[in-house]
């Protein structure tokens, strides 16, 4: 396949950026899209050219490293992450525009590459169950009833990509928190803290410029782990909650 | 111990034997008691105290990442650094199958004896009994801590946890997380980790690479790091430093590692003095998505619970080998593994099944695209299985693996027969740490796939994670504080001389690469190392190979210094100067691991010497002279890769609780 690439190039967080054309060709079906990237990057360190900073790590759909705004869809046009997009998803002589996610919270680092920090920083507000090493009661000592413990775990699939922020029109990262909110949430676990988790966890997002969700439910259909818009539902009663004591 | 003939290695000069070395912390007395007696023994620190001694720990995988949560629980003044851009994206997170925990939930016989035994007997007797042992015993609490956190593990009907059998064992002791287990505890330990973060016990350093460990007067003092995105080198100083940087299978450039999985934290605390213990052993895992091209930047593995169901099969005639499968008739398959191993069939161990693999293709009878002269594949084929169960039973138990395989080949597995290959997956090689995880440097610690204690020569599977938890949450936060109760040591400044020493020799080294502006990638001289340690070094090894590969490897290192080309500066995010001194490592990695399978001349574990097979080809042992662990001292060398003889000190393996037996699964 032969492929026009137009990337955005940002030399650093402070300067300003720009879409740069580059052709690919004899690019395989069976590469993946990061794979294709390779070897753009081969070819412009043979011209010299400093090759285009993007990340990825696992390269296996789970680590939530990567992740691009692919012709304007976030991850492209699967369901499913950028390291686990193949070219064969792509036609001969298509024009594909590649972006860093934007969104105020995840500030530009290099190219391609975004600083999400602030992901960290709202599961430090309460994205967790406090129970120190060596703390902890024999495992079988409280059941969970199956549908919970699914339930719980199809919240806990979340990689923490940010693709759901770099959808929505909003930047919002409901979707992401809310997904860790259902997670502890459905758990006998995550009870005690329940209420203050929610509260604190919804100012830290604030407070890091995510904006609010207007359900509009761009992220979900971003999400490659296929998380619902329903764990904001239960984000928010968390919250109706928590907020009338 | 009979040495008839000289070591190859040592009648080519390849290193020097030196004084033996051992473990002096395990306590005396029966197996079961041990751990218990070190807790007891090893000094405490005043609570009061903990806050006034700095601990480092590199890493936040599973090992990393659970040491620094519990060590910040604890009071501890905490750094952890790794160099993603968030503690959760630790290569740990990969891992899907399982952990292994002797809770025997199933009453079926399990028990820690049994998980120790299995350990000791998957790792063909090679590991060390009483790191192993003291492992069995506090898998158990892993659970609960897990589950305490709230780690969504599969349950049953009733509400309690569901458990598999896993990797061959007879007893169901695994527990999982669909297939996200490595994810899902990973998660866990990174929620505590962030926990203490907000406590203000732990300060978090993302996106910083260590490129040196700071010894001073004999003790691991600090680490230097480059801040990936500022390209600032910064000095970190403390009383005690971890190291839980993962395994380094990517010395083979194609593995199932994450691709910034790395050598570097451990090579450089080798180049400072830690031994390196047996650097060959690799575990190379049979069911993994085959190379589709020369663009190929690495591989995935999929579920070993696929051989439970599908059949294993190469055509019988090479002729066949670019049909359809559909199309070869039933008589013309060679179901090679159910015709060597009757008894066992498709689910022989993970080495066995990944050396018959490659002894097919390597006959011309492999499948699929060629790369380079072969075709390298077999099938896996769910026919009979879908034919048996029904289309619904084979999706209900695979179905993701399945629509993985699908996404990444482009084939559909439900009507035609999966391709499968090995590829490499994990390091039971490391540094070398005794009882308490301490390495031969004092005061530097390794823990998780980064030391060699637990796996032998070979790890059963579900064992790793257990590991890596076992040493981060329980183990180390008991073992470390018998060293912590010496200090604090004496406050270091930026400026003491081996501080400074430490900091410049990065600064150098870190000009040198952007210096040279040669004319080949990064890239290139790793996917040529990788070759030469896949050809050479990886699943079957004789000494002409080896010696060639050491050959190869020293003019590519040579070339590498003088020819590689990075591009960019150092005082920005540098993808390629990152890799470029990752694969400086590799290259000086390499090189040991040849020396140290070369000297080896035995089949073990994960890996065939050719030099060493029973009359009918099969793996054969030798007790009598290779019933040690090879740990390996750094023998000198420049930072330009040029390296001195290394060292070899035996660590004799002595089994009082099992009795030494050779497998057989014929
Ligand atoms: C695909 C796959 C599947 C697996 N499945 C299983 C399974 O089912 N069961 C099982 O038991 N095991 C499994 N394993 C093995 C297991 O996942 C690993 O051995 C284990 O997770 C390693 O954990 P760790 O904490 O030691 O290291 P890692 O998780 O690799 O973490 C390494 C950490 O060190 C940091 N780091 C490394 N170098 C540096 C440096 N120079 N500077 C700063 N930071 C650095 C990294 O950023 C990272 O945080 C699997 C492995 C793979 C590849
Ligand atoms: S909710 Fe989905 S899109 Fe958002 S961070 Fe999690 S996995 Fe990514
Ligand atoms: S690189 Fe890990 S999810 Fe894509």
């Amino acid at each position: 396949m032969n492929l026009t690439l137009k990337i955005w190039r940002q030399a650093g967080p402070r300067h300003t950026g720009e879409l740069m054309t580059y052709k690919v060709s004899d690019i395989s079906p069976d590469m993946s899209f990061l794979e294709m990237l390779d070897v753009l990057n081969e070819q412009l360190n043979a011209k010299g050219e400093e090759p285009i900073a993007f990340d990825s790590d696992c390269r296996e759909g789970i680590c939530g490293m990567c992740g691009l705004m692919i012709s304007g869809e976030a991850h492209g046009p699967e369901k499913t992450t950028t390291c686990q997009l193949h070219m064969r998803s792509f036609r001969d002589g298509e024009v594909i525009t590649i972006e860093p996610w934007r969104a105020n919270a995840f500030p530009v680092i290099k190219d391609l590459v975004v600083d999400r920090g602030a992901f960290d920083r709202i599961i430090q507000a309460g994205g967790y169950v406090s129970v120190n090493t060596g703390a902890a009661p024999d495992a079988h000592a409280t059941p969970v009833p199956k549908p919970a413990a699914d339930r719980a775990f199809m919240a806990a699939e979340c990689i923490g990509c940010g693709a759901c922020v770099a959808a929505c029109p909003n930047a919002s990262a409901m979707l992401f928190m809310g997904a860790k909110v259902t997670h502890l949430s459905e758990l006998p676990q995550g009870q005690p803290e329940r209420m203050a988790r929610v509260v604190s966890m919804v100012d830290q997002h604030d407070e890091e410029g995510f904006g609010g969700c207007t359900n509009v439910g761009a992220c979900s259909q971003a999400c490659p782990k296929g998380i619902p818009q329903d764990v904001i539902s239960t984000l928010n009663k968390d919250l109706r909650a928590a907020l009338r004591g | 111990m009979t040495e008839t003939t000289v070591n190859a290695g040592i009648a080519h000069g390849l290193y020097r034997e030196g004084e033996p070395v051992a473990d002096s912390k395990a306590p005396a007395g029966p197996i079961a008691g041990k751990w218990r007696q070190r807790q007891f023994e090893a000094s405490l620190v005043n609570p009061a105290n903990r806050r006034k001694l700095d601990v480092i720990i590199v890493g936040t995988g599973l090992a990393g990442g659970s040491a620094a949560a519990t060590l910040g629980e604890a009071g501890y003044n905490v750094k952890v650094f790794c160099f993603q851009d968030s503690p959760r994206r630790a290569h740990s997170i990969a891992a899907q199958g399982g952990i292994n925990a002797a809770k025997n939930y199933k009453e079926d016989g399990d028990s820690v004896f049994r998980l120790f035994y299995d350990t000791v007997k998957g790792g063909d007797y090679r590991s060390r009994e009483t790191n192993v042992y003291r492992l069995a015993e506090v898998s158990a609490n892993i659970i609960d801590q897990c589950v305490a956190q709230g780690v969504p593990f599969a349950r049953e009907y009733g509400g309690l946890l569901d458990n598999r059998s896993f990797g061959g064992v007879q007893v169901s002791r695994t527990f999982y997380a669909r297939g996200q287990t490595g994810q899902q505890l990973l998660i866990g330990a990174y929620q505590a980790l962030e926990r203490q973060v907000a406590a203000g016990t732990v300060e978090q350093f993302t996106r910083h690479e260590m490129l040196e460990v700071v010894v001073v007067d004999g003790r691991a003092r600090g680490i230097i790091v480059r801040d990936l995105v500022t390209g600032e080198i910064e000095t970190h100083l403390a009383d005690a430093v971890v190291l839980g940087s993962g395994g380094y299978g990517n010395v083979f450039f194609l593995s199932t590692n994450a691709m910034g999985s790395n050598v570097t934290a451990t090579w450089r605390a080798h180049r400072k003095g830690a031994y390196m213990a047996n650097p060959c052993y690799t575990q190379i895992h049979p069911t993994c998505i085959p190379v589709s091209g020369e663009h190929q930047s690495k591989l995935t593995l999929m579920s070993e619970s696929l051989r439970n169901d599908g059949r294993i099969w190469v055509p019988k005639n090479r002729e066949d080998c670019d049909k359809d499968p559909r199309d070869i008739a039933e008589e013309d398959r060679d179901y090679y593994l159910e015709r060597i191993y009757p008894s066992f069939g498709n689910l022989v161990p993970r080495d066995i099944a990944s050396r018959q693999a490659k002894n097919v293709c390597d006959e011309g009878r492999g499948v699929g695209p060629m790369v380079g002269d072969f075709r390298r594949g077999v099938y896996l084929d769910f026919a009979d299985a879908i034919q048996r169960l029904g289309r619904d039973a084979v999706e209900s138990k695979y179905g993701n693996l399945f629509d993985m395989y699908a996404r990444i080949t482009g084939e559909n597995p439900y009507e035609t027969p999966m391709r499968i290959y090995p590829a490499v997956h994990y390091v039971m090689g490391g540094l070398w740490v005794d009882y308490d995880l301490q390495s031969t440097i004092p005061g530097l610690f390794v823990i998780g796939e980064a030391n060699f204690s637990d796996h032998g020569a070979n790890r059963l599977g579900a064992s790793a994670l257990m590991q890596g938890l076992a040493d981060g949450y329980f183990v180390l936060p008991n073992t470390i504080r018998d060293y912590l109760a010496k200090g604090p040591f004496d406050k270091l400044t930026q400026e003491h001389p081996q501080v400074v020493e430490a900091r410049t020799s990065v600064e150098q080294r870190t000009k040198r690469l952007l210096e040279i502006r040669g004319e080949r990638s990064v890239d290139s001289f790793h996917r040529e190392l990788g070759n030469i340690m896949w050809e050479y070094c990886g699943m079957e090894r004789s000494e002409e190979g080896l010696l060639k590969a050491i050959d190869l490897i020293r003019g590519l290192r040579e070339e590498f210094w003088r020819n590689v080309r990075v591009l960019g500066s150092g005082d920005t995010l540098n993808q390629s100067l990152e890799k470029a001194g990752r694969v400086a490592d590799f290259l000086e990695l390499g090189e040991l691991m040849c020396i140290d399978a070369l000297h080896r001349r035995e089949s073990c574990g994960g890996h065939f010497r050719a030099e060493s097979q029973t009359e009918d080809g099969e793996a054969l042992r030798h007790d009598d002279e290779f019933l040690y662990v090879a740990a390996w001292e750094f023998g000198g060398g420049d930072a330009l890769g040029e390296m001195q003889q290394p060292v070899l000190h035996k660590e004799d393996l002595v089994y009082e609780a099992i009795e030494l037996k050779q497998r057989s699964y014929k």
